[in-house]
């Protein structure tokens, strides 16, 4: 597995393109604790007194694609992502953004790249567009700021600044700077954090549309519905490490593909006893809340009939009745055995 | 892959004047910097020029009290820009972030620091032909040669406060940057040889003083503008300051709080 990973550049040259955006081998960071964490965590400090926020993560973020990195808060993406920036340095293992090593990128590496931090780092006195004119003196031929700023709606509160801009906003001027030095790479740190529903539109539109110019696009959400949007390809981390990868329809075909759920609701309350004696321990009936009821497991054909005709002999009639997939919330759960938030 | 359009970065050049255009911009429109910078030094500069702080000096040298003050008010400037200007706009880019993702552009970290000492030099332009300006208004006759002396002193001060705000800015919460660094300028400008000269002080007080960056930067400004001579003790003592905190600062800076 490490030796297939580990492809090697050499074997590329005359066709950079091909080489990953960004490669992230036995990734290990360990920080001095604080004080007060050590105090309050002691089980986490290891023998050298330090504590791992990644341990041993590995990944390839490809050109033309958009990788994600979906965990709860905490489990190393943003940490993961400040190694690829160049912005800390690995205590071991190797990162390559580009082929290059980013730790003391040089300014023509980092005219490659476009960061998007999660706090934004934007100046708080300052005003978006002439913000985005100073970010785009950094480069040679950069994006034009009318023109990305027209298409994020910046120019409807250009008037004040950062500081009193809200979340969405900032989220909004903060992805038109990461962008303004048209990257080949483009990092993303919870983008739709804060985002109303038309401007995330917008985002993952420009998203999509880097991807197809291809760039190579990795970000990070602990929201489950941005990745099954957004993601060609998923690393699912739990405490600091990959605990599962693949694509969206790789992770939910998972190991137990019949692991369906049919939820239902009736117009009235439905007798739970008749129906689980009628079906066996095949399936699972959850009483979700009032007459909302879910049956989780082995569905087939077969089990839907026994309810069909549970009901008939209840006479009961459905307002709802609904197949549905796992969704890469249920994957979370099945790995982590907790809510992602 | 497509036929995109490619940028790349700005030259080395074109990124430090965009970054030192920037900074001074923002410190000459950002209002508590313009009171620190501007109107207490021009306070200071009136108020001993109105009272008597300085007579007794003055007579010993047999010069006007605005002899006096103009070279304490220039250091004092300094201080204002240098240390606590940069210092707490450091600070607070720092806890918002903006030190980290600047360092991500083609700016990075080299250039973020130069565009600093860049704003850091034009904003004490700046300061030097207001003070002059008004200190004429208020009877003061400049001379040639105490203004050509003062270039690398200015130069040499700016150096030591600049390292000193970068190494509280970059060690310690942004808060508590802005209180170390204006009750610094406090004590500097009344008790650390800026406005007052330091055989004023008594015995190993005044010692102390002589070594600090702000009595070295007054003592030097005053040798320029009273005896028209270049001190090289004090400026020494400023680049000490000046290599020992820059280089603390160099170990202990830390990009994001």
């Amino acid at each position: 597995m490490q030796n297939l990973n580990s492809s090697h550049p050499h074997f590329q040259l005359g066709n950079t393109s091909a080489l990953a955006a960004v490669q992230i081998d036995s990734l290990v960071k360990e920080f001095k604790p604080t004080r007060d964490f050590a105090q309050k965590n002691p089980e986490k400090i290891n023998e050298r007194g330090t504590v791992s926020a990644i341990d041993g993560l590995s990944l390839t973020a490809h050109r033309g694609e958009v990788c994600v990195l979906l965990g709860a808060n905490g489990a190393g993406k943003t940490t993961t992502l400040a190694c690829a920036q160049g912005l800390q340095k690995p205590t071991s293992g190797t990162v390559q953004l580009l082929g290059e090593n980013p730790w003391g990128a040089s300014p023509e590496l980092r005219a490659r790249v476009g960061i998007m931090l999660q706090d934004g780092g934007l100046p708080q006195a300052m005003r978006p567009i002439p913000l985005l004119k100073h970010i785009s003196s950094m480069y040679q031929n950069p994006l034009k700021v009318d023109e990305i700023a027209e298409r994020l709606g910046i120019h409807s509160f250009n008037g004040t600044t950062i500081r009193r801009l809200s979340g969405g906003q900032k989220q909004r001027v903060a992805l038109a700077a990461a962008l303004m030095g048209r990257p080949e790479v483009l990092f993303l740190d919870e983008p739709s954090a804060g985002l109303d529903p038309q401007s995330r539109n917008v985002v993952f539109e420009i998203i999509r549309e880097q991807k197809e110019k291809g760039v190579g696009i990795i970000l990070t959400t602990h929201l489950l519905d941005d990745a099954q949007r957004l993601a060609d390809d998923v690393y699912i981390v739990d405490a600091g490490t990959v605990v599962r990868h693949g694509s969206v329809q790789e992770l939910l075909a998972g190991e137990d593909s019949n692991h369906k759920r049919l939820t239902f609701t009736l117009a009235d309350k439905l007798n739970t006893q008749r129906l689980t004696d009628r079906l066996g321990s095949d399936v699972t009936l959850i009483h979700l809340s009032d007459h909302h009821y879910a049956l989780e497991g082995q569905l087939s054909p077969g089990v839907i009939a026994q309810l069909g005709a549970e009901l008939e002999q209840q006479n009961l009639m459905p307002v709802s009745l609904e197949l549905s997939q796992r969704t890469l919330e249920d994957v979370f759960l099945e790995i982590s055995g907790r809510d992602i938030q | 892959m497509s036929q995109q359009v490619v940028s790349s970065a700005a030259s080395f050049p074109q990124r430090i004047l965009a970054q030192g255009k920037y900074e001074t911009l923002a410190m000459l429109k950002n209002g508590e910097q313009l009171l620190l910078n501007i109107a207490f030094p021009l306070f200071a500069l009136v108020g001993l020029r109105y009272t008597g702080f300085l007579d007794s000096y003055a007579q010993q040298l047999g010069v006007t009290r605005l002899d006096i003050a103009v070279p304490g008010v220039l250091a004092l400037c300094v201080i204002s820009t240098a240390l606590s200007g940069q210092g707490i706009a450091t600070g607070f880019d720092r806890r918002y972030g903006v030190l980290r993702f600047l360092s991500t552009t083609p700016l990075g970290k080299t250039g973020l620091m130069m565009g600093k000492i860049l704003a850091v030099l034009t904003v004490i332009v700046v300061q030097y032909l207001v003070v002059l300006l008004v200190a004429v208004l208020l009877g003061f006759r400049p001379h040639l040669i105490p203004i050509l002396l003062s270039i690398p002193t200015l130069l040499c001060g700016a150096a030591a406060f600049t390292a000193l705000g970068m190494l509280i800015a970059g060690t310690v919460r942004a808060e508590a940057t802005l209180a170390i660094v204006n009750m610094a300028w406090a004590i500097l400008a009344i008790g650390g040889g800026t406005l007052i000269p330091t055989h004023h002080f008594p015995g190993i007080l005044g010692w102390i003083v002589n070594i600090l960056p702000s009595g070295a930067l007054g003592a030097s400004l005053r040798g320029e503008y009273l005896h028209q001579e270049f001190l090289f003790l004090p400026h020494l003592i400023m680049l000490v300051w000046a290599i020992l905190c820059g280089s603390f600062a160099a170990k202990f800076f830390k990009w994001s709080a």
